[in-house]
């Protein structure tokens, strides 16, 4: 399997405005991420997940260390819009990543930056609104259109340029319940159906939970990294870095204080209870 | 309060009007506005208000929005009239008072200036009311695009009056919320005197000008991740091409043009 994202030994600080000093995010930092998997990140607020995030596709340069995208080093200006093509970013606030006031009309911005013929965005851009169930909104206003909807928009804006590897941070701090499934139900198919390389940014234990792999930042280093089960079941862990493990993690950890002795790895309600029904019939 | 301004306020509809390229119509519109301002007699303003008012019919836009559109103008409209009727010299005396004098000129000429007036804002309205934003700004870029060639940044100037219009609405949401919020902490915008009033603007304008220049930092990045490196090698979805009907609409445009340079000179 390729790696998609491969960051070495990585080093950055924000440089401070005139005398007071930069703040210092990363001093080394390495992982990497292999194409067509589904990673969330997760961490405190200010632990370095967005600044991360950032420098997978160029918006920020590493001071120290290396970040590869797909092999390509982001330093290269060369490779600068062919990295940008192919690791797409989502951001947090749906109404600041909207360029124009028509949907379809937005969605092609990316596409018509890369110099696409008319006929092959055209293309794109119905493929792109059919794939986040946006279709028949494609001559709406953004502005009339729920949390929900505008960030399906904002993904589909991404996956008309077609890239290997979606970044999304935070895309669901914003949004109500069912905005947040709706997101949420995209990202998962387009990882399953396309195979596309999903790196997400959350602060949702639920959200995270539903990854192949979970890692864990905590003052600009690895806290820890595994399967949503093996992260999750380092209750203490997440506890010391201001974290909390998913509502039924949680429930059995809090059990098992008062005496009970339960596996700390089920992830689902309907996993939980079945867990609990057998402890006590027992 | 702030929800009912008309700014570029597009109606959509499927009229032979709302299908013209919008290059043809921007050059329509100033062919009109040369028109309007050559025309001098009854005759040339006659015709110029019918081949307005049979735009307006076939457009299917709703002849009140166009009233609405006016009332802001009312102020603007009245000054013009009187001060054509008042100082505007002529040999038929109608009333004589004081310094006043109030000639039949004067009162053809204030006529006529507010009808040419009136007929201006409602070609301009046509425009807007039958063309959507984006088409607009599209056109606008592909007439200008010959001016590249002197360095006039016309690609930025489109996509900076694009961004524009689509950020009016969520500033004003904004706007409102802040309002509220203001309003929620005791803050008065509606009474007091006018410096007051003024003077409460304040704690709305701070706010909201701090979020906008958030906002423009967030899509400035956005648009970096799509791949945004200016007007150069970027292509479009939807080219404007010109069809039958454009063509039609210049001809008609030319006519128009002559017919009312004909009637001036025959004094008309």
């Amino acid at each position: 399997m390729d790696i998609a994202i491969k960051v070495d030994h990585l080093a950055y600080t924000y440089p401070g405005v005139d005398d007071t000093p930069g703040v210092r995010v990363f001093e080394d930092l390495s992982l990497t991420v292999d194409e067509g998997s589904f990673v969330a990140i997760l961490g405190g607020n200010g632990c370095g997940k967005s600044t991360l995030a950032k420098h997978f596709n160029s918006i920020l340069l590493p001071c120290g260390g290396k970040v590869h995208v797909f092999g390509m080093d982001t330093m290269d200006e060369e490779k600068l819009l062919t990295i940008r093509k192919t690791t797409g970013m989502v951001f947090q606030n749906p109404d600041n990543q909207i360029v124009a006031n028509v949907v379809e009309e937005d969605v092609a911005f990316g596409p018509e930056n890369l110099g696409i013929s008319s006929a092959e965005i055209r293309r794109r851009v119905d493929l792109a609104l059919k794939q986040v169930g946006m279709y028949e909104y494609r001559e709406h206003a953004p502005h009339l259109l729920s949390g929900g909807q505008k960030q399906r928009i904002a993904i589909a804006g991404i996956i008309a340029m077609q890239p290997r590897c979606i970044v999304l941070d935070e895309p669901t701090a914003m949004l109500d319940p069912r905005g947040r499934r709706e997101v949420m139900e995209t990202i998962e198919r387009l990882n399953q159906e396309k195979g596309i390389t999903v790196i997400l940014i959350t602060h949702h234990m639920d959200e995270a939970a539903k990854a192949q792999r979970v890692i864990v930042l905590n003052k600009g280093s690895i806290a820890a990294d595994g399967t949503p089960r093996e992260v999750f079941s380092q209750v203490e862990l997440l506890h010391s870095i201001g974290l909390a493990a998913p509502e039924t993690v949680e429930l059995c950890w809090k059990l098992n204080q008062l005496g009970a002795d339960l596996p700390l790895d089920r992830l689902s309600p309907e996993e939980c209870a079945q867990t609990l029904f057998e402890h006590w019939k027992v | 309060m702030l929800k009912d301004i008309t700014l570029g306020q597009y109606f959509p509809g499927n009229s032979v009007i709302h299908r013209l390229d919008p290059r043809t119509k921007l050059v329509m519109l100033v062919v009109y506005i040369v028109a309007l301002f050559l025309a001098s007699g009854p005759a040339s303003y006659g015709l110029m208000l019918a081949f307005l008012l049979t735009c307006i019919g076939v457009s299917g836009v709703p002849g009140k929005a166009f009233l609405r559109g006016m009332k802001p103008l009312v102020f603007i409209l009245i000054f013009t009239g009187i001060l054509n009727l008042f100082f505007t010299q002529g040999e038929t005396v109608l009333v004589s008072f004081w310094i006043i004098t109030i000639t039949l000129e004067g009162v053809v000429r204030s006529v006529y200036m507010m009808a040419r007036i009136l007929m201006l804002i409602a070609g301009t309205f046509l425009l807007t009311y039958t063309t959507s934003p984006i088409a607009l700004t599209d056109g606008l870029e592909s007439l200008l695009n010959p001016l590249k060639k002197i360095k006039v940044p016309v690609h930025e100037l489109a996509m900076m009056m694009c961004i524009a219009l689509r950020f009016i609405p969520t500033l004003i949401e904004e706007t409102d919320k802040i309002m509220s919020a203001q309003k929620a902490r005791g803050a008065d915008f509606e009474t007091g005197k006018l410096m007051d009033r003024v003077r409460a603007l304040v704690p709305i304008l701070v706010p909201l000008f701090i979020s906008a220049f958030r906002r423009a930092d967030e899509l400035a990045t956005a648009m970096e991740c799509r791949c945004y490196h200016g007007g150069d090698g970027r292509t479009k979805m939807k080219l404007l091409r010109y069809k039958r009907r454009d063509f039609c609409a210049y001809g008609i445009g030319i006519l128009l043009l002559l017919a009312v340079i004909l009637l001036t000179r025959f004094g008309l």
